[in-house]
């Protein structure tokens, strides 16, 4: 914030570095960010749930997210959303009750020419089936706590 | 840094690389990286040192080489004395494979992962904004300098008056890639004559620009991945040519706002800034004249709508990407209320050849309304997955089934899809189209930023349509009421459709609704929304038809004269 003289528009700036930080926004952190930038705190809070990349509830120990863009959802990935859906009991967008692994869908992710594309803590799993799928995930839940587990 | 210096860095920078008689270039983009390209970069590296070739072989990570499904890609270079280097291309290379594509250097390629450049998905191309990207480093200024880059920046700088570039890029007949196809030239000469005391402003204090130049870098549509590599794979030729922009229509900053999913072109994208800044091409009185320049990169955070200009300036000043009604245009009332010139990335990444090479040789590729080369990204059931540019005025087909290589597992090609969810379907009957602006809105789909998505005949083209409308009405901003109720009706009565609750008067209500939601939206996503329903309705309207009830209240296919009574009626 300090970078860009605590003006209103580094909002955007500010709220990604904190999500950087924290892994998502929680309400401490918006109040504190719209106090600094002399923004009304109704602002901070519309620009937080406008865009889709800020989030504010936190996140589960292992994120997988399933790209739902129109090239991979030709190539079937809503059935990789509802092999996890089924196979872990959690609704795609949120997290599993003992917290172990958020399912997320993007847009895109970029990765067309791969699709379908499922995102595992940052690795990309190109062509992925749901037996493959499955077989990774339970490979993140089944070891040790990792160490970024805020990445 | 002035001219001599840049050539005197290119020519040294070439010899450099001539004294390594090979150069192993392996594909760092998303699509290989994906695959595990970085970890066969070490192999090699590794299977160098050891081998007696050490200190011959040069290994660098290049952009993206365009064919994503046979990832990874690596190539290999031999340096010839006058001549172009005879490469190699290697496809699916695994880190266990480095001893031997290393040993086959200098003799005979390695068969089994060899890569036949001869085939129709590299010879069919035409390559002006791609043509480095694939051969640099993008991560090294020095590498781009040696193949003539930032010559064209000189040349405007040294030689060119402010009028005389637009009227090049006039001449050239450039249209803006983002999809709308607008003429360049018009947008920057509006920019330049635009006064700046017009409208009151509000710029924050520490900015020093009276005009800016925006890149549009927020890739949003679903199937879209040519902004990112070239981003990725060539970022200083961005960087030159928005240098170039800001000289012309006199702007001392620009902006470059990319999307935060794209993380490795915003870390690519910061290096060359760095570089260029460091060498004295960008920052204040660049090359020593009194032109001074300087690009911030502005984070997206997901939202398609911010692809849209007036919602894009929104967000970079810190808001809610919320479109508002046009005119004013940004190119008189734009970012903090100053005439800002706004750009896609593909547009940018023209602009250098068109200087060095001259505007009657970009004016003499592709059809007489639609100038130069597009890059599309290939993508869905087709062979050849990944990114292509080829001249304007190709039909759909030589992309399709030269090019793509055709359908996979023996199946029909029922339709492609361009321009994301604000495109058409295009079906079978019109794939003989030239590839221009005009064609395509004639067939009711739009050019787009360059996703083509290719579906065959187990797509289900109602449930196209729905999946569209789903993420229009998601990414609806909400400020428009035509767009944001009408694209949430549009879905739920394509979800009946869906569930067999569908009767015929949903069918008319459907086309209603599309016509007013286009009509009335405030901005391109509402007014492009219907498009993907609009052109399914057109080309496959059996596949609705055929999903009307099936009892009393529908009127299917096979009674045409009872559905026709029975619209009188209503």
């Amino acid at each position: 914030m300090r970078r860009y003289g605590y003006q209103g528009h580094a909002l955007i700036e500010a709220l990604h570095t904190a999500q950087e930080a924290f892994g998502y926004l929680d309400d401490f952190t918006l109040r504190y960010i719209a106090r600094q930038l002399r923004l009304p705190y109704s602002k901070v809070y519309g620009v937080a749930t406008f865009y889709n990349y800020f989030t504010l509830k936190p996140q589960g120990a292992h994120v997988c997210v399933v790209c739902l863009g129109t090239a991979c959802y030709i190539k079937g990935s809503p059935e990789l959303v509802s092999a996890l859906e089924s196979a872990y009991k959690v609704k795609a967008g949120s997290t599993t009750a003992d917290n172990a692994l958020s399912l997320l869908v993007a847009r895109c992710v970029g990765s067309c020419a791969l699709a379908p594309v499922a995102v595992l803590d940052g690795e990309v799993i190109g062509k992925a089936t749901p037996a493959v799928l499955l077989e990774r995930v339970q490979q993140r839940l089944g070891a040790a706590q990792p160490a970024e587990v805020a990445s | 840094m002035n001219f001599e210096e840049l050539t005197q860095l290119a020519e040294r920078e070439r010899a450099a690389q001539h004294a390594m008689p090979f150069q192993i270039h392996v594909c760092a983009g998303t699509g290989c990286h994906a695959a595990g390209s970085e970890m066969v970069a070490k192999a090699l590296e590794g299977e160098v040192a050891r081998s007696t070739l050490k200190g011959k072989v040069l290994v660098k990570c290049v952009g993206c080489r365009g064919l994503c499904a046979s990832g990874p890609i690596v190539e290999v270079e031999q340096q010839q004395p006058n001549a172009e280097p005879a490469s190699v291309l290697y496809a699916h290379v695994r880190p266990e494979d480095a001893p031997e594509v290393v040993r086959s250097i200098g003799g005979e390629p390695v068969e089994r992962l060899f890569l036949d450049t001869n085939q129709p998905f590299f010879t069919r191309q035409l390559k002006i904004v791609l043509e480095d990207c694939g051969k640099i480093d993008p991560e090294r200024i020095e590498d781009y300098i040696a193949r003539g880059g930032y010559r064209a920046l000189f040349k405007v700088l040294d030689e060119m008056t402010p009028s005389e570039v637009i009227d090049e890029i006039t001449h050239s007949g450039l249209r803006g890639r983002g999809g709308a196809g607008f003429p360049t030239g018009l947008k920057w000469a509006t920019v330049a004559k635009a006064n700046p005391q017009r409208y009151p402003t509000y710029v924050p204090p520490g900015v020093q620009s009276q005009k800016f130049v925006i890149c549009n870098g927020d890739e949003g549509d679903p199937g879209a991945f040519m902004d990112r590599s070239v981003m990725e794979g060539d970022p200083h030729r961005v960087l030159e040519g928005m240098i170039i922009a800001g000289y012309a229509v006199g702007a001392n900053q620009g902006y470059i706002y990319v999307r935060a999913e794209y993380p490795l072109a915003v870390k690519r994208l910061r290096t060359a800034i760095r570089q260029a800044q460091r060498v004295g091409l960008l920052g204040n009185n660049i090359a020593g004249t009194a032109f001074s320049f300087n690009i911030d990169i502005r984070l997206g955070a997901g939202a398609f709508v911010c692809g849209e200009e007036t919602a894009l300036i929104a967000s970079i000043e810190g808001g809610r990407g919320l479109p508002r009604p046009r005119p004013p245009y940004p190119a008189e009332y734009g970012l903090w209320g100053c005439p800002t010139l706004i750009n896609n990335v593909e547009t940018l990444a023209n602009i250098a050849p068109i200087i060095n090479r001259g505007a009657a040789w970009f004016a003499s590729i592709g059809t007489a309304k639609s100038k130069g080369t597009k890059v599309f990204a290939l993508t869905g059931q087709v062979k050849n997955t990944g990114l292509i540019e080829v001249p304007m005025g190709i039909t759909l087909r030589e992309i399709v089934f030269d090019i793509g290589g055709g359908i996979p597992n023996g199946r029909k090609f029922k339709a492609v899809q361009t321009g994301g969810p604000s495109g058409g379907c295009i079906p079978e009957q019109y794939l003989d189209t030239p590839v221009d602006y005009e064609s395509l809105t004639a067939l009711g789909s739009i050019m787009g930023s360059g996703g083509l998505i290719v579906m065959d005949d187990s797509t289900d083209m109602v449930e196209v349509a729905r999946f569209f409308m789903e993420f229009c009405m998601e990414e609806s901003c909400g400020k428009c009421i035509p767009c944001r109720a009408g694209t949430a009706q549009i879905h739920h009565i394509l979800t009946k459709f869906q569930t067999g609750r569908a009767t015929m008067r949903d069918l008319r209500l459907l086309e209603e609704l599309c016509d007013v939601v286009k009509h009335a939206s405030l901005c391109g996503l509402g007014q492009s929304a219907p498009n993907p329903v609009l052109s399914t309705l057109r080309y496959f309207r059996h596949e609705y038809e055929a999903k009307l009830r099936s009892d009393g209240y529908a009127y299917g296919h096979a009674n045409g004269a009872a559905e026709e009574a029975l619209s009188h009626v209503q």
